[in-house]
This record gives C-alpha cells, sequence and structure tokens, in this order.
C-alpha cells in the first residue's frame, strides 16, 4: 500500500480525511516506472463536488486506457487542509500515487463554473507550480484547462499553457501523441506548445495578443506566432455511439454530492432557450443508442454497486427511446434495492407513470422551469414552456396524488418589467388554484409550491450575450417585487419563496464576459484570502470590491453595456459552430417577442450542420 | 439465513469512518453478487448490523457484521466474490452462518475487545519492568479516568472492564506495545486510548504517539463472573 502523502497527525486533525486518501473503488494503479506520460486531471473544488462530476470520470478512463499513460486526480484541499499545507509547505499531491503535482507531465483543469477561479490559483500555488505560463520551466506541468468556461478562457488566460475547447474525447489522443514525440525529439517546453497549436481545438493563449480600443473594447485579438490559428474550431464527437463511457467509474468513500451511476443519455439540447448556454455550445443534439444505454446501465451498477441511477442531459424528455429507456432500467433495478433517480421530465401521462413507479408520491415533487413568470418573457427568452401545459400538467399530478411542485424562474432577463417578475407569483396562485378545486375529501392536506428564483447571467455565445445586467441594488429588488407579489396572493401559505444572493451574480457576470485584463482582478481577490468563492459562506464580496478597485477592474464595463452588433468579443477567436450572425439573429428574435423552432421541428440555420452529426441528419 | 462477515481494515483505510465503512459494504454487497436480504416497505434497506463502530484513525484485524441472505451462498465462494472486488485495506476473512435467533446477533453478545497499543516513547526510552508496573497498575484498589463524551465529561472507575493487560512481543526500548482485552458492547464499552493514557499517567511517561489495532471482538459465553471469551468468529460454521 502506498505511503500517504500527509502525516497521520495533519490526516487526524482534518475533516474528512478521506478526501485526501484516494484507494477507492475503480482508482487505477500503474507502476509509475513503466509509464512515459503522468497526467492529473483536477477539479478545483472540494473533493465530494468534483468526485460527482463525471466529465472527470469519462477523461481519466479514456487517459487510462493507454498503457504509456497513467491519470490521476487531485482536487482543492479544504480551507482546513489548505492552511496547513501553506504553513508546513507540502506540496500539492494526487490522490493515486500521492506524489506531488509538479512533477507530473500533465495537470489537466477542468472549469466548470466561474466562481473557482480562486481556486485555480490556490492549485497551482500549494502545487508549488508557478502562476503564469510564461514563468513555467522545462520541469514543470503542462497546465491544460477544459470545460464549459473555456468558452471564454480569456480571464485564466495567462495561468495556463493550452485550453481544449470542446469535447475531450476528440483530440486528447493527438496532444499526448504530440507530447511523446516532442519528448522524443528533444523539444523545449515552447517548441511543444508550438506545436501544440497545430492541433485542432487547441488554444495556446501565449501565442496571442490582444489589443483594445480607447473606450475598453477590444480592438485586436490576433497570433502572434505565424502558424497558430485564428480561430480554434470546437471539438465535437458526430456520433457519440463511437464515444467511450467510463463503466467503471470510481466510487468514492465518503459521500459525494452524486453518490449514484450516472448515465450521460443525450448531448446538446434541441431547444434553443436564448440564455442558455449549454443549449448552444454543445450543439448539434446527440443521443447515444438505447441498447447501448442498457448494457451500460447494468456495467455501471454492477461495477460500482451503487443503489442509485440517474440520466444525464441537458433536456432528457427530448430523447427519442426515453420511454424504452427508463422502462428498461425500472425492470433492471427490481427487486435490488436499486433507485432511479428522475430527470426533470415534461409532465404527461407516461412520466407521471413512471414516477408513481418509482417515486414516493408523498416526498417527491413536480418539477417545471417556466424560467418566466409571463408568457411574453417566456417568448423572448424561447422557452416553449405554455402556461397551458403547466397548468394541466400539474393538474394530472394532483389528480395522481401529488402535492409538491417546484418551480424555477430567472430574473434579470432582457426586456423584464415588473409585471412579468408579478406574474411568477400569479403562476403559483394558479397552481395552488388548480389544487384547492379538488374536493376537499379527496385532497392530501395542503398543496407545496417553492418558487425559486436565480439571477439571470449573460454567457458568450448565447443570443443574450448583447445583454446588459444590473446592479446588486436592482437585483434583490426585483425579489422584493416577487416577494411581494407572493404575499399578496389568496394561497400564499402554500407558496414558498426562495431567491439567490446578487453580489455572487454580478462576478459571475463579470467573469464570464472577461477578458485578459481580468486576470489581475482574480489574483489580487485570491491574494485578499478569496477561495471557494462558489460557497456562499466564504464569498467575501467586500474583498473581491477592494480588489477591483485596487486592479482598476471596472464592473460596469463589464456588465453594464448594451453591447453593439460591431463589438468584438474576447471570446469571438473560438468557433462553436454556431454563427455569431445566428446568435445576433436571436437577439433580434428575442427583441421582437418571436419564438424560434426547435432543431426537430425546423432547422433554423445556426451552423452546427458542419459538424456532420447529430440532430442536424435526423431525417 | 444469516451470515457473519469477518474482516480487516489496515493501513489507510483507517481513515474511512464508521458510517463510510457501511456505505461501503453496502456497494460491495452488489458488486460481488452476496444474495442480501432487504428491509420490506418503499425505500428498502439491506438487512446489515455491524457490532461495533470502529474509530478513525484505529485498524483492526477483528471487525464484524451479520447479514441475512436470501438463498445460500458456499462461504469460498463469497469469501472469493467479496475479495475480488473490495480495496487494498479491506480483507475478507470469514464469511459464516450463524444462528438465526435475534439475540445471537453481533451487536446483542458483543462482551470484549482486543487490541494491541503501540506507543512510541517521547525523549526518554520505555528501559523499565513493564510487566510489574502493569501488575501494580492493575492492583489499584481503582483506576479512575475522565470519560469524555460529545454531551458531558465524567470520571469514572475502568478497574472492572479491563479484563486483561500484558507487554506485547513488539516491545523494544523505542516503542512499548500493549496487548489488552477491554469490556465491549452495548453494556459497558472501554476504548483503549483511555487505558492506554491512564497507564502512562500511572507511570508517568510521555508518549510522541499511539498507534490502535483491534485484533478481535468477543462474545462471553461464560456468566458475568466467570467470564469465558470466545471470538464472535468462532460461533458459526462455513457454508459448504
Amino acid at each position: 500500500m502506498n505511503q500517504l502523502a500527509l502525516s497521520d497527525e495533519i490526516l487526524m486533525g482534518v475533516e474528512k480525511p478521506a478526501r485526501y486518501i484516494g484507494n477507492e473503488i475503480n482508482a487505477v494503479k500503474k507502476n509509475a516506472d513503466e509509464i512515459a506520460v503522468r497526467f492529473c486531471l483536477c477539479f478545483p473544488d472540494v473533493y465530494e463536488i468534483g468526485m460527482s462530476h463525471m466529465g472527470i470520470q469519462i477523461l481519466y478512463d479514456i487517459l487510462n486506457q493507454r498503457d504509456d499513460v497513467w491519470c490521476e486526480r487531485a482536487y482543492s484541499p479544504w480551507l482546513d487542509l489548505d492552511k496547513v499545507m501553506r504553513e508546513k509547505k507540502i506540496p500539492l499531491f494526487a490522490l493515486e500515487s500521492q506524489a506531488p503535482i509538479r512533477a507530473f507531465d500533465f495537470l489537466g483543469i477542468t472549469l466548470q463554473y466561474e466562481m473557482c477561479y480562486t481556486n485555480i490559483l490556490q492549485i497551482l500555488e500549494l502545487g508549488q507550480i508557478p502562476r503564469y505560463s510564461l514563468q513555467r520551466g522545462e520541469e514543470d506541468p503542462i497546465v491544460i484547462g477544459g470545460g464549459p468556461c473555456v468558452y471564454n478562457p480569456e480571464p485564466l488566460a495567462e495561468f495556463f499553457d493550452i485550453f481544449y475547447i470542446g469535447e475531450g474525447e476528440v483530440m486528447l489522443d493527438a496532444l499526448l501523441d504530440a507530447y511523446r514525440e516532442s519528448k522524443t525529439k528533444g523539444y523545449c517546453r515552447r517548441a511543444f506548445l508550438e506545436l501544440a497549436t497545430t492541433i485542432p481545438g487547441l488554444y495556446v493563449p501565449m501565442f496571442y495578443d490582444a489589443t483594445y480600443f480607447e473606450d475598453g473594447t477590444l480592438a485586436d485579438f490576433k497570433p502572434n506566432l505565424s502558424h497558430a490559428p485564428k480561430t480554434i474550431k470546437k471539438q465535437v464527437i458526430p456520433d457519440l455511439a463511437t464515444a467511450p463511457y467510463p463503466l467503471n467509474p470510481i466510487v468514492p468513500f465518503i459521500k459525494a454530492t452524486q453518490d449514484r451511476v450516472v448515465l450521460e443519455i443525450q448531448r446538446g439540447c434541441i431547444r434553443g432557450c436564448r440564455f442558455c448556454q449549454a443549449g448552444m455550445v454543445y450543439r448539434p443534439t446527440r443521443g447515444r443508442p438505447v441498447e447501448q444505454l442498457k448494457r451500460f446501465a447494468r456495467d455501471m451498477l454492477k461495477n460500482t454497486g451503487h443503489e442509485e441511477i440517474s440520466l444525464s442531459s441537458l433536456s432528457s424528455s427530448d430523447y427519442p427511446q426515453l420511454q424504452a429507456l427508463i422502462y428498461d432500467l425500472i425492470d433492471a433495478c427490481k427487486g435490488k434495492g436499486i433507485n432511479i433517480s428522475l430527470p426533470s421530465l415534461r409532465i404527461d401521462t407516461f412520466s407521471l407513470d413512471v414516477m408513481s413507479k418509482v417515486q414516493d408520491r408523498r416526498k417527491s415533487s413536480l418539477t417545471f422551469a417556466p424560467e418566466a413568470g409571463s408568457q411574453r418573457l417566456r417568448n423572448v427568452v424561447n422557452k416553449g414552456l405554455t402556461e397551458e401545459m403547466i397548468l394541466s400538467g400539474v393538474g394530472q399530478a394532483f389528480a395522481g396524488g401529488w402535492t409538491k411542485v417546484k418551480l424555477y424562474f430567472m430574473l434579470g432577463l432582457p426586456t423584464e418589467t415588473d409585471a412579468d417578475m408579478e406574474e411568477i407569483a400569479h403562476l403559483a396562485e394558479k397552481i395552488a388554484k388548480c389544487y384547492y378545486e379538488i374536493p376537499k375529501e379527496e385532497r392530501i392536506g395542503k398543496c407545496q409550491i417553492t418558487i425559486s428564483t436565480s439571477f439571470f447571467i449573460p454567457k458568450p455565445f448565447t443570443p443574450f450575450q448583447w445583454s446588459p445586467m444590473f446592479h446588486n441594488q436592482e437585483y434583490i429588488r426585483r425579489a422584493q417585487v416577487v416577494k411581494n407579489e407572493v404575499q399578496a396572493q389568496l394561497n400564499r401559505k402554500s407558496i414558498k419563496y426562495n431567491w439567490h444572493e446578487a453580489d455572487l451574480t454580478v462576478l459571475e457576470g463579470l467573469m464570464a464576459r472577461g477578458d485578459r485584463r481580468v486576470s489581475k482582478l482574480i489574483i489580487a481577490a485570491y491574494e485578499k484570502g478569496c477561495l471557494f468563492d462558489s460557497w456562499s459562506e466564504y464569498f467575501q464580496f467586500d474583498l473581491w470590491q477592494e480588489a477591483m478597485e485596487e486592479t482598476n477592474i471596472d464592473l460596469d464595463f463589464y456588465t453594464m453595456r448594451t453591447r453593439e452588433k460591431e463589438e468584438r468579443f474576447p471570446w469571438d477567436f473560438i468557433d462553436i459552430g454556431v454563427d455569431k450572425s445566428y446568435l445576433w439573429q436571436e437577439w433580434q428574435q428575442a427583441q421582437d417577442t418571436l419564438l424560434t423552432p426547435n432543431c426537430r421541428e425546423q432547422c433554423s440555420a445556426c451552423g452546427a450542420t458542419c459538424f456532420g452529426g447529430g440532430v442536424c441528419f435526423e431525417s | 439465513m444469516k451470515v457473519r462477515v469477518k474482516f480487516k481494515k489496515e493501513g489507510s483505510m483507517r481513515f474511512i469512518g464508521h458510517l463510510d465503512v457501511m456505505r461501503f459494504f453496502q456497494k460491495m454487497m452488489r458488486r460481488a453478487d452476496i444474495p442480501i436480504a432487504f428491509s420490506s416497505g418503499f425505500s428498502p434497506h439491506m438487512i446489515m448490523s455491524f457490532a461495533s463502530p470502529l474509530g478513525i484513525g484505529l485498524t483492526s484485524a477483528g471487525e464484524y457484521f451479520d447479514i441475512e441472505i436470501t438463498e445460500p451462498i458456499p462461504s469460498q465462494k463469497a469469501l472469493q466474490q467479496m475479495n475480488d472486488t473490495t480495496v487494498d485495506g479491506i480483507a475478507i476473512v470469514s464469511f459464516i452462518e450463524i444462528s438465526p435467533e435475534k439475540k445471537w446477533t453481533g451487536m446483542s453478545i458483543l462482551a470484549g475487545a482486543s487490541y494491541r497499543v503501540t506507543i512510541l516513547a517521547k525523549e526518554d526510552t520505555w528501559e523499565m519492568d513493564i510487566s510489574s508496573m502493569l501488575a501494580a497498575f492493575l492492583a489499584q484498589p481503582e483506576i479512575v479516568v475522565l470519560k469524555k463524551t460529545k454531551r458531558s465529561e465524567e470520571m469514572v472507575n475502568i478497574k472492572s472492564s479491563i479484563y486483561e493487560i500484558k507487554q506485547g512481543m513488539d516491545s523494544n526500548s523505542s516503542q512499548l506495545v500493549l496487548d489488552m482485552t477491554l469490556s465491549a458492547g452495548s453494556r459497558e464499552n472501554l476504548k483503549p486510548h483511555l487505558v492506554a493514557e491512564a497507564f502512562l499517567t500511572f507511570i508517568d511517561k510521555k508518549a510522541s504517539n499511539f498507534f490502535y489495532h483491534r485484533t478481535e471482538m468477543y462474545a462471553n459465553v461464560g456468566s458475568d463472573d466467570a467470564k469465558e471469551l470466545v471470538s464472535l468468529e468462532s460461533l458459526g460454521r462455513e457454508i459448504i
């Protein structure tokens, strides 16, 4: 058994020592002496969050399939261990070998949300790896980033050697082969990075320069290396059936946030909601064959021993063979004490039938995400859900014995008025009325309607990327409007209202559409002690504000401007397949409250057919 | 059919807490195709009960849990299947059929546990006559220690809960090894660190580090006055 990187004394002194010892079921052990490339995948948040992420497990599996690579994992040490490691100068280590990550060939960091950016600086510092790409030497790992936030990597550009744009399955092998070739030929770090620019989907930020106009907007962005491409094309697997999937995912000892088998049934979404980044950047929609999924589910349940399985996709109801798949899973799990955790489904006869089979009606709830309270605003965001659909769904569900409804909305959407906000409360009231119309003797007590609102954040590569945001106070006011209107309803006692914090929203908005200059803000905030910013109890907005002042980063410039059609965005050098002209057209459609049909109803020529697969070629 | 499983927990697995060990074995039952029985009801759970939780930081050669299975499975086959799907540091030692009566479950019959406590010297060494010191320690009219729980602190006399202590074979000048058998279970559960610390106080020595290793758990087949401790494992038989 391995020597642990941390002493007994340290492990006994920190919360959940199991976060740091590795050795989980299905973790991969190899002999380091027989390995050409050491790769460490890192999720810059605490272990239980990071272990819940399927993307890392997919890449871990692909990398470890190669005999010449040993892929390991690292996560952000929690604050208690962070302190000890700084005091005792203990280098951050990978879980499997317990060896310091600074000795690895690659450090791959997944960028899942903007508020993990300070944790990336923590990983580099504890890892004893120079913070800036340009400071790193021949002995330092190649730091590579991937995941949804690479669709605007610019705030992090100086910290990374490479960003991988798109789905890891496609070009990882090419990257590793190029690395081995570089080693064989004795290339230096820079020569390898130059070679990396020739691999599709790889963005090497040090070979690009940004210049700005006097008003602060981007003037030019171009390579400073002759052969580096001007645009980086997102990499996509056209046929998911050919993509590997980890049938032996790692099973943590401590309970991860997702303590279950996660079966990815499809990628992409046909809906085209205008606020949704995933809906644009993961185009085209591609499903896995249902027979393959049935087999995967059985293998993964057997190989992990998990007592629950869930389906993962952006919109499961749009997976064509969903019924066949779920009924098959119900069969496969029968009598084995295995739960099926249903994704949120469009409420109809089928979903009520499966819900009644796999859930306890008294405990489970119906979930709707109308996103906006009024039909007008739902049309603006292109959310096809109508009030009739919601009311007929809850009507059926109430008749079937359900009493709990969860509703998800966003506040601060483009063109939103107070009337739109008040409609949120009115919709909840209509749902409550629908319940109390059932004769009293047939009802099971009261109904519980929970409204949750988050604040809308414009993201790159969405039709709303041109949209301004609001100041903190305005977000709070909007939540107050909803709250007051809920209080004014007849059935207010059956309606509960939760809203998110506003400070985090504006900061996330800044990061999402930030440019290279934002990196100094991240550094300044980190050096003031900001860490685990996505944990509301550790988020210190006052420190971020101080950091903004000191680094002259103008929050309003990034969040409050309505961007013009002509503006060049920091992320425009990335080609996601969906054209900027299409996104602009959608932004105009939104202003005109016009709906765009989903990909199966009618192709809107967004550009994603260039990938040669998925829904674009279904008929 | 009721079955008792004995397992070892070693190395870095000492940092896995009791609840997580339970979750580990629940998942192992599925991976290893053990025909375990479930309770009835809307959310059925596996019928599985542990004899005694082991604290974080301790290793053990003698941990136990009892399960109910729906059809017989030969002990050797079950052992093989479980050990094929375990991790380094957790090994299944035996899988035996036990009496179906409730009063014979590991949790109800547990009466004692033995530990090997390794104590590393601080500044000075252990060069002294430990055996006679131990005799003197046990000859005290009472051995009072401060027992802390989450809710309270109280002074308790642990003398009657110490069944045996002797110096272990691996003792040398830098480490003292004490083999002790203490009362365990629902009636009186004495933790080994209380005894080790009380003994160090008695001989006026300081330690730099302690390692606690549980070696076995026992049932009492004698009486309260004339105890006869037998291992929990010995109360069952192999399934052929």
